[in-house]
Parts: C-alpha cells; structure tokens; sequence
C-alpha cells in the first residue's frame, strides 16, 4: 500500500451533548491511494463532516472527542502527533475546504494577505516571493485581475469568487491531500459546474489526493472514483463509483438514489424512504436503518451487520447479503 | 386551459428596491430585482419559476401575494388587481392565497403550540367555529402526515421535514385557491426532500390547488410544475410547457442550466455549456440582453439591443435574439 495517501482506521469519535453521549463517527474505516478522489456521501447528521474534523484535528476537546482508531497520514498517525506537529502538517500536506467560503474567510483581512499566510507559515519565503505566488494562485483558480482581487476584501467578491480564492488558499502548499466538506452546496448550479470542474482538472494536474464530503449525488456521480455511504455515524456501503451507482446494494443506498428527482426521467411518484434519521443518543444494538428499512428482517432488529467484502470490489453492511458472503 | 380566464395574471411587473434614498430623496442605486415580467398561472396548474440567486424569483412570489409593494405594473388574481384592492378587500383575499416558505422554523413562533400555530388563522378570519378548530387542525395534520399528538408540541420538537409539514398544514388549513411555494424543499435532505415533493403531488392531485413553485432546483421543478419560467437577473428568458423546456430548450441561459445540473449516473457523457464569470450585479446589469457577458453564443446585438419577450410556438416565449 505504498501509494496510501490517508488510511484511516477503526475511528470512533464522540459527541457530548445533552441527550448524551453519541458515535458520530463510528468504527469507520477507509483509505485514499494517492491521486483519487474518494466521496463520503449521507444525510445530514450521518457524520460525514465529523469525519473531516477528526481527520484535521478540528475536534473541540470540549464538546467531543476521538475515542478510538487510528488515522495515518503518509504513514504517520495524525492522533498521535504533537500539536506543533500537526499545525505543520494542516494547511500544508492536508488542507480543508468549507461549505461557507463567506464565513471561512476573515472580513477585515485583504484577500492576498489570507492567501500570503500559509505560504509564509509553511514555506518560510520572503513576503516577496508570497505575493507573487499568491497572484500566480489567483490566476490558476480562474480569476483574472489577479492584482485587483488581490487588494479586495472578502465582501467585494460573490459566492463562487471566494470559493475559488478558498481553493487557493488551500492549494497555496501544494498538499498531497485536499478535503472538501460540501465546497459547492452554497452555491449556484452554474457555478457549482464551474468549481467541481476545477477541482477535477487541479487534482489531474497536482495528482493530488481528494476527500470530497456532500449530500448530493449528483456531485458525487460526477467527481468520485470512490464512494463511500454513511448512515447514523456507519459506513453502511462503498464502492468504485461505477460499480455502486449501476448496482448499489444497500437498501438506504438504493433508497437515496430512487428518491433523488432526475431531469428528463420523471416519475409520476418519488420513492421515499419511510420515517427519518435515528436518533443517534437512543440507538441499540441494530442495524441503524433497520426502522426504515422495506426488507426488514428478525436479525436486523438484534444485531448490527458487519462490512464484508463483494465480489465486484464493493462492501456492504447488511444482513442481506450475510450469508452470500460466508457460504 | 386556454379558453378559460387565467388564475393568476402578471403583467409587467417591476419591483426596484432603493429607488430613493438619504436625506434629499436623491436617487440612489437601484436594483431592478424584477424588470417587466409577465405571465399567467391558469386555475390547477403548478407553474414553476427557476432561477440562481438574484434572479427576482422570490420578490415576484412576495409580490403577487402582495407581502410587498410593487413598482410598476399589474397582478390579477381572478381579475382583480391585488395591489389596486382596499385593506378590508385584501384581508378578504388573504385566506385564498397562502404562502409556504424555506425555513419552516423561522417562520413558526416558537412558544406556540403547533396546533394553535396552525388554527389560529381559521378563528382570525372568522372561518370556523372555536370548538371546531381542534378536528379541523387534526384533519390537515394528517393529510400533511403528522399525527393528532403533534398538535400539542412545540416547533422545537420536530425535524426539518416535520417542520416543513406543519408549514404546509398551516397553508392548506384556509382552503387557499393559491398557494406560492418557496423553495419549500431546498433546507431538506433527499429521502425527506422526497417525502414533502410527494405530498406537493397529493394536493395538487385531491385539492385542486394552483401552486407556484419557487425553486433553483430544475429537477425538482421538472417533477412538480406542468409550466415553467427562466429567471435571470429579474427578466423572463424563456417560458413553455415542461416537456418544451426539458426536451428542447431554446436559450442558451436554460440550455446552460440544464446542463449543469450533476445527474448521478457515473457513466453518462454530456456535453456541457460551463458559462464563464459570475452572475452580474443586479444593481449593474449589463447592457442589451442581460446575459449577453456570459453567454456563449452572444453577438454584437446582444450588447446593445435588448430582445423582445415572444411568442415562438403556442404557448412558448423567448427572449433571444438567436432564436
């Protein structure tokens, strides 16, 4: 597995809240091979976004924290590095984008001076050199006026201008990993073509690894060589993403995807998928979908399906596909 | 359809917001949010307006219900021009036309209970009677797929398409003729997306209500509405029946639309418009065809003439110069 970018193993992070104590995340486990997109897709509250923190570091020991796993970054457990360690490593081999590019980036700070600062945090160069490296991104992410956009601050630029200076940003070191938590879900379906176009065509050329975190199939359809579905803090399905979208297994995965309205293939009616998200303070031992679940049997109810391994490289947790696997 | 008088009639419909402003009433920057828009909403009919942010969709929904004054301009609702009607017409009018929103929590008190969040219009109109308000509360609660204990609960208690029931249980109470929905299911995820999309078609179907469907969403207006509207920065681009818009789309702004919505099918090629640059500001649109800076096949007449809004088959409008 020399070609591993982010393995990720066994993670178990919890959340305190009032209700107690939840897995937003758990036991799951995947990895990233260097150069390939890989997509975590699921309804809100599945985890998904949890995930992205734990692998920055971003959970606030506070209100939560990773109880369990490893996470390997090139080889190297992110969980066990020390803080300085980790702080060269974000925003330089691993950097992050957000949904709200309007609320990532500081208001009262010039948008050259934000792209500046990693640079100059990581690579040590002159203020100098920066500068002409922070216009060299501007241009690269398909802004022109590089020199103007420069001198402006975050509120002169629209929506999809700051998505892409967020890109920027987080390109500015050239990291070998890149994760974008819903990057294009605040924007507009025009713009949206154009960043996931640019973030194809940036991951071609950098052979840059990529976790992309949405809802939205779609998205997922067009950008992912992997795909990965959570549901209630599980990794229920994965798979290469040919694979899943032409025969998913799972039956929430089959659900999502009937239940999404397609242009020119309309039906009179919409699949649902019946009731709605678990709780996930209340949960037992079950499969979590099982309520929810048309072909809900005894087992299901009793006990949680382990992830085992299909023959067309996909996994999948559920008791249906149980004995196919251990016969 | 034709023959019959249409429900609803927009006809040249401006709204500029910050005409006047500061001390002398100097004119100050105006935004055309809506500029001359028409057309009509035929009795039963789901119409549907699209559009990406900025386009006037949702001010031309406000407006047609009168939450807000017009500028210039006509809305007719079954003959009547809604702007032109006294305050006792308009109360009159309200629970004939209702309007459900995007955020369901924001637009429910929180210290209210759900069920007297949803009767207190009837007994504010004079409706019903006080002890009929309970039956008449539980009845739309289980049309909209809530249950008759949900009516003591507060709005804190329920999920985002919980919310979005209650939301429509409150429309649908006053026996509205007209509902305007806006983006009623863009806050919500797929499989409960799904859910609310399903009652929208229940209603349509046994309460012959006429809708119109706000939504950026072309899927989700492809599912729902039988006629459609194209919005861009405030002005109508293209309007026809669903399959003349889907299977066959005339201007480049709705050919570019519809091609960049993701479909989720890995294996499919589509050969896709990507429109350069950003949506203008609409308080500096561009000169001539409004799209004219990011449309790929604009010419020199597209910067300075702007094109007329016509009838291209029956039924069917453009406004392009190429078509």
């Amino acid at each position: 597995m020399g070609n591993t970018v982010l393995d990720v193993k066994n993670l178990l992070t919890q959340y305190y809240t009032n209700g107690g104590v939840i897995k937003a995340v758990d036991d799951v486990s995947f990895s990233i091979p260097k150069g390939q997109t890989v997509c975590l897709v699921g309804e809100s509250g599945c985890g998904k976004s949890a995930v992205a923190m734990s692998i920055m570091g971003l959970i606030d020991g506070g209100s939560g924290g990773i109880k369990n796993g490893e996470i390997l970054f090139e080889g190297k457990d992110l969980l066990k590095l020390k803080k300085h360690e980790l702080r060269q490593l974000r925003g330089n081999d691993i950097s992050m984008i957000f949904q709200e590019p309007m609320t990532s980036l500081n208001p009262v700070l010039t948008i050259g001076g934000q792209i500046m600062e990693p640079l100059m945090e990581h690579e040590l160069i002159s203020k100098k050199e920066a500068k002409k490296r922070a216009l060299e991104l501007i241009e690269l992410v398909g802004i022109g006026r590089a020199e103007e956009i420069f001198n402006s601050y975050p509120h002169q630029l629209s929506g999809g201008m700051l998505q892409r200076i967020m890109i920027a940003i987080a390109l500015a070191c050239s990291p070998n990993l890149l994760i974008a938590d819903e990057p294009t879900t605040a924007l507009d379906v025009t713009i949206q073509a154009q960043i996931l176009d640019l973030l194809r065509s940036l991951k071609e050329q950098r052979d840059m690894s990529m976790l992309l975190i949405t809802h939205d199939l779609g998205v997922v359809a067009e950008v992912a060589d992997y795909v990965i579905v959570m549901y209630a803090g599980k990794v229920i399905e994965e798979g290469p993403v040919v694979e899943l979208f032409k025969n998913p297994k799972h039956p929430y995965t089959k659900g999502l995807l009937k239940a999404k309205p397609v242009i020119n293939q309309r039906q009179e009616e919409l699949y649902t998928i019946a009731g709605q998200v678990p709780n996930l303070a209340t949960l037992t031992p079950s499969c979590y979908f099982s309520e929810r679940c048309e072909q809900c049997m005894a087992i299901c109810k009793e006990q949680m399906p382990k992830i085992n391994d299909l023959d067309n490289g996909q996994r999948v947790a559920c008791w249906l596909y149980e004995e196919v696997t251990t016969v | 359809m034709t023959n019959e008088a249409p429900l609803i009639e927009v006809k040249n419909l401006k709204k500029y917001f910050g005409e006047k402003g500061g001390l002398f009433q100097r004119n100050v920057s105006v935004v055309k949010a809506v500029d001359d828009v028409s057309f009509q909403i035929h009795r039963g009919e789901t119409f549907g307006l699209v559009g990406e942010s900025g386009s006037g969709k949702s001010t031309i929904g406000k407006s047609i219900l009168r939450l807000q004054s017009i500028t210039e301009g006509e809305v007719l609702f079954d003959g009547k021009d809604v702007h032109k009607l006294s305050n006792a017409e308009m109360r009159n009018l309200r629970p004939k036309i209702q309007f459900i929103f995007q955020d369901p929590y924001s637009s429910l008190n929180p210290r209210i209970r759900v069920g007297d969040a949803i009767g207190e219009a009837l007994l504010d109109h004079g409706l019903c009677e006080k002890h009929e308000v309970a039956s008449k509360v539980k009845e739309v609660l289980e049309i909209c797929g809530l249950s008759e204990y949900h009516m003591n609960r507060y709005p804190h208690e329920f999920s985002g398409g919980q919310r979005q029931r209650i939301g429509i249980a409150r429309a649908i109470i006053l026996q509205p003729e007209f509902i305007v929905a806006d983006e009623p299911v863009s806050a919500l995820d797929v499989s409960i997306q799904a859910q609310i999309i399903n009652l929208f078609s229940k209603l349509q179907r046994d309460r012959n209500i006429t809708f119109l469907f706000i939504s950026h969403d072309l899927s989700v207006v492809e599912h729902l509405c039988s006629r459609i509207g194209v919005l861009y920065l405030g002005t109508m681009m293209e309007l026809g029946s669903r399959e003349q818009l889907y299977s066959n789309p005339l201007h480049p702004y709705t050919k570019a639309l519809l091609s960049a919505v993701p479909i989720p099918d890995p294996t499919l090629k589509r050969e896709r418009i990507i429109l350069k640059g950003d949506i203008p500001n609409p308080a500096n649109p561009p000169s001539g065809c409004k799209f004219h800076t990011r449309c790929p096949f604009a010419t020199e007449r597209c910067k300075v003439e702007v094109p007329e809004f016509k009838e291209v088959e029956s039924g069917r409008f453009v406004a392009c110069h190429l078509v």
